[in-house]
């Protein structure tokens, strides 16, 4: 049995996938907040990335089974809204594992709001780098993605919104 | 149970409920991909700041219904939801002038709901702000493109925004609820939105080239469980699944 520390607790949920990019792990995406250690329970504090995204609910299914399998039997799970998910938590590690997955990480801070009201910003394909890319949708297949295509190389990809 | 503060949130709650139920009528139907993904994910964000206020809700009210029961098992004259949101999809440009007019109000509010004194209603619009923010930019761009587009296209925006502004006063409509919670600092004063709110949508009317409608007879009701003919068809749809089933699980 592992011992209980918030350590070996992160350590084991660092090796769940997301369950719709699963070349990153939920904590890279930055959705575990908190890991607490009640009376006889193990609380996990969780943020969902996007308010209805479908994946939340299977991440917390692979937390439970997960921290089951190694011996942990009783599990809370709490979601927190504040403060909200941004994509300013991805690491850069990260954002070059999605990169090479095909989706083009998001480009910039979310502390610089300008694209809110509409100011385009130059997003890099993520298989040739060219910045010669266009908005295709402001909406993909998954609530975290905006659908682009590459003027050089003409393949079209999602790019991981910055919110 | 603090009345007030449930009252309160199923009104949130339910805008949210009634507009993505409506959003979701368009999945498969988008007037091509791009936009039925659009609408669908707007739907599903819509969804996401429905559950999380319903389940508040269920935690303030402290009885045996949860965020389900509370969506599923209450009567259209139980609903708290505005006017507006319940409104029928009609054409696509009637959708998105519908949903232009939701964006923009739900901006500025969430903005200042931020800030309330209640963490929850706070922490929930912090996330939902975020998503509104993108809601707009995408459904703000489309009016435009509607308006200052062809005459026809110009000409049903236009037909969409004269029906649906009587419906626009009642958004920011105050009782004793939000009274009651903006002296403790948790509800937001609708009524220091209006301006705001005219101001931006003033603005965009003016770049989509669109008349804004007089602001003559307001619809209300809404809010007091009083609700057009559209809500009861939107909850018989939305709500007869888990009535023919109740214990259903999936
Ligand atoms: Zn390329």
């Amino acid at each position: 049995m592992i011992s209980l520390n918030k350590e070996n607790i992160l350590l084991l949920l660092s090796q769940i996938p997301d369950p719709e990019i699963p070349v990153i792990t939920i904590t890279e995406l930055g959705v575990i907040r908190d890991v607490l250690f009640n009376a006889d329970e193990i609380e996990i504090k969780i943020t969902p990335t996007y308010s209805g995204c479908p994946a939340m609910k299977q991440m917390e299914d692979d937390i439970k089974s997960t921290l089951k399998k190694n011996g942990f039997e009783k599990i809370k799970l709490t979601t927190v809204y504040s403060p909200p998910w941004t994509t300013d938590w991805l690491s850069a590690e990260a954002k070059e594992k999605l990169r090479a997955y095909g989706i083009a990480p998001p480009e910039h801070s979310t502390q610089d709001k300008s694209w809110l009201s509409g100011k385009h910003k130059t997003v890099h394909c993520p298989r040739c780098k060219s910045s010669h890319t266009k908005l295709i949708s402001q909406f993909g297949s998954t609530a975290c993605k905006a659908l682009y295509q590459c003027k050089d190389c003409l393949e079209p990809f999602d790019y991981f919104k910055c919110i | 149970m603090n009345k007030e503060l449930f009252k309160y949130t199923l009104r949130l709650a339910d805008n949210a409920l009634v507009l993505g139920q409506r959003l979701s009528e368009w999945t498969g139907h988008g007037p091509f991909l791009e936009e039925d993904l659009a609408l669908t994910n707007i739907a599903l964000d819509t969804f996401g700041t429905a559950t999380s206020l319903l389940e508040y809700a269920s935690r303030v009210e402290g009885a045996d219904r949860n965020e389900d029961s509370l969506a599923y098992f209450r009567n259209e004259r139980e609903f708290y939801n505005t006017l507006l949101v319940e409104q029928a999809n009609g054409d696509y440009a009637k959708t998105i002038v519908r949903q232009v007019l939701v964006d923009a109000f739900n901006v500025l509010l969430y903005t200042e709901l931020s800030k309330s004194k209640d963490e929850t209603l706070s922490g929930i619009a912090q996330k939902a702000i975020k998503e509104v923010t993108y809601h707009y930019r995408h459904t703000s761009s489309w009016v435009i493109r509607f308006g200052d587009g062809t005459e026809e296209s110009n000409k049903k925006a236009q037909e969409a925004l004269n029906e649906l502004w009587r419906f626009t006063g009642e958004l920011f409509e105050m009782d004793e609820v939000e009274e009651e919670l903006i002296k403790k600092g948790i509800a937001v004063d609708l009524k220091a939105l209006q301006p705001k709110w005219e101001k931006q949508i003033d603005e965009l009317l003016k770049k989509a080239i669109l008349k804004k409608p007089e602001n003559s007879f307001m619809q209300t009701g809404g809010k007091k469980g009083i609700h057009t003919e559209h809500l009861g068809f939107l909850l018989a749809e939305m709500q007869t699944l888990p009535r023919m089933l109740p214990n259903a699980k999936w």
